[in-house]
């Protein structure tokens, strides 16, 4: 018992100082999953769009295959993305694995699906309201996703926030494609995972507070995001207002 | 030009049947509809009024039979056309934007623009709301915004589904009034309602709708006193009829 708090005394210190150690790992943890979130936004936010407002043959199926993919094993998609990056593998020649390139490129996978997915539901709830209105007043397709799009915009925050959420608490398939190398691929997870099996609990333990902290952050503002827009959207009208 | 004629007006419907669900829902239609009277399209809940409004719109496709626009008006008819639902479907944006949107998608000049939003707010007495989002005004004025984005279109046929369905009293004569001056204005109304005060009212002819099926149409004041089938001799003295 002695031990824990002794290690949450140091953590809490290591925290206020700001250790160095600890700061290049927060940031590059960071860094990365915040690369990975702008990806994964590029690619499943046009196709939670075009899910949401096209309808195609195999949509459905598509619709199925995307709600898998959202519990994607991290573990896995780290083996598929190493599998590609190594030496022998088709991407071997760029020379990628075990670089941070690497992690971003496995967080975007393993997120870009859940963005895909959360924003097209998003949108699709958002087009039910507006779809015969916006028809009536001459809105083809393209106007329509735009205007979607533009009013569905707190709304969409939310996706991308899970989708950051996500990265950055994942470990398995930063692990293997960036392997944990100090000072160029260590991040929060994985670095947790080291000192734990080391039996440094002190840096585990500051770290392990920092990502509970941004988690609760994340979700924070997701949450007071979403009561923004629902202001704009059901606040009960003003009661008694005044008429000349 | 014939009597009847303006705009894209007439509007003929020819054995209009939709379908849903394996169920039929709007059973072989046929109607002409002038331009000029105040129409209002009468029925039980179930009848078929929102749909057929809806079809004529464009806003869904018959299973079979035909919609079409007579009138010397050429180009795209749906760009003459404009609709209000029972619930106002407002975007999420000031009550002036909400008016720009509709007119930006018909490609109207800026000034254009801008003169249309000041005189359909004037109209709808909503000019001090303009820079309000529109979305936490009163119900009364979601309506009003409403019917204010249509009426800047200045189409030739206004749609309007039950549109005073869930307003108070004062709220439901202001939209009257409304529909009125935008009746004088040169434009076509059409109308749903269940309300039969609005339609002694409102309306200058009627069509009343039983189970899918056009069962009687005449001017209002005919088919509100001396209504020759039995299925709108129920429904206008407030009786169940199945």
């Amino acid at each position: 018992m002695t031990d824990v708090a002794e290690a949450a005394r140091q953590a809490v210190a290591m925290i206020v100082s700001l250790d160095p150690d600890l700061v290049e790992i927060v940031l590059l943890s960071l860094r990365i999953s915040l690369m990975a979130m702008t990806l994964a936004t590029l690619l499943g936010l046009p196709l939670g769009a075009c899910l949401a407002v096209v309808r195609f043959p195999g949509r459905q199926a598509i619709l199925v295959a995307l709600n898998a993919l959202m519990g994607l094993p991290p573990v896995v998609v780290g083996l598929i993305v190493y599998l590609m990056l190594s030496r022998a593998g088709p991407f071997g020649v760029l020379g990628l694995l075990y670089t941070p390139t690497a992690m971003v490129i496995a967080q975007t996978l393993l997120i870009a699906p859940i963005i895909a997915a959360l924003s097209r539901q998003t949108i699709a709830d958002l087009l039910l309201e507006y779809d015969e209105q916006l028809r009536s007043l001459g809105a083809g397709r393209w106007d329509l996703t735009l205007t979607l799009l533009w009013d569905g915009r707190f709304s969409l925050l939310t996706p991308l926030l899970a989708g950051f959420g996500r990265a950055s608490a994942e470990v398995g398939a930063v692990m293997i494609v960036g392997g944990n190398i100090d000072h160029v691929t260590r991040v929060m997870t994985t670095a947790i995972a080291l000192e734990v099996s080391k039996g440094d609990l002190a840096l585990a333990l500051g770290l392990g507070m920092i990502l509970i902290t941004l988690t609760l952050l994340i979700n924070a503002a997701a949450y007071l995001i979403n009561d923004l827009a629902r202001a704009g959207a059901i606040r009960p009208p003003r009661r008694g207002s005044r008429r000349p | 030009m014939s009597e009847g004629c303006a705009g894209i007006l007439p509007l003929e419907a020819e054995a209009l049947c939709f379908e849903a669900g394996g169920m039929r829902l709007i059973k072989g239609l046929s109607f002409r509809l002038d331009a000029g009277p105040k129409t209002v399209i009468v029925g039980a809940n179930g009848a078929g009024k929102s749909l057929l409004l809806r079809l004529c719109h464009g806003l869904i496709r018959p299973s079979s039979g035909q919609i079409r626009w007579l009138g010397p008006a050429g180009g795209d008819p749906a760009l003459r056309q404009a609709m209000v639902f029972q619930r106002p479907v407002l975007l999420r944006r000031t009550a002036a934007q909400n008016i720009d949107y509709a007119l930006r998608l018909r490609q109207l000049p800026r000034a254009q623009r801008r003169e249309r939003i000041a005189e359909a707010l004037q109209m709808t007495r909503l000019a001090r709301h303009a820079d309000r989002q529109a979305r936490v005004l009163s119900s009364g004025e979601q309506q009003r915004l409403a019917l204010a984005r249509a009426w800047a279109l200045r189409p030739d046929v206004l749609f309007l589904d039950e549109p005073t369905a869930n307003l108070d009293p004062a709220v439901t004569r202001l939209i009257e009034q409304l529909i009125e001056q935008i009746h004088r204005a040169g434009t076509k109304i059409v109308m749903t309602t269940h309300d039969l005060g609005q339609v002694q009212r409102l309306a200058d002819e009627v069509l009343f709708l039983h189970r899918g099926r056009l069962v009687e149409r005449g001017p209002a004041r005919k088919l509100l006193h001396a209504p020759e089938s039995e299925a709108a001799r129920a429904y206008f003295s407030g009786q169940l009829y199945w």
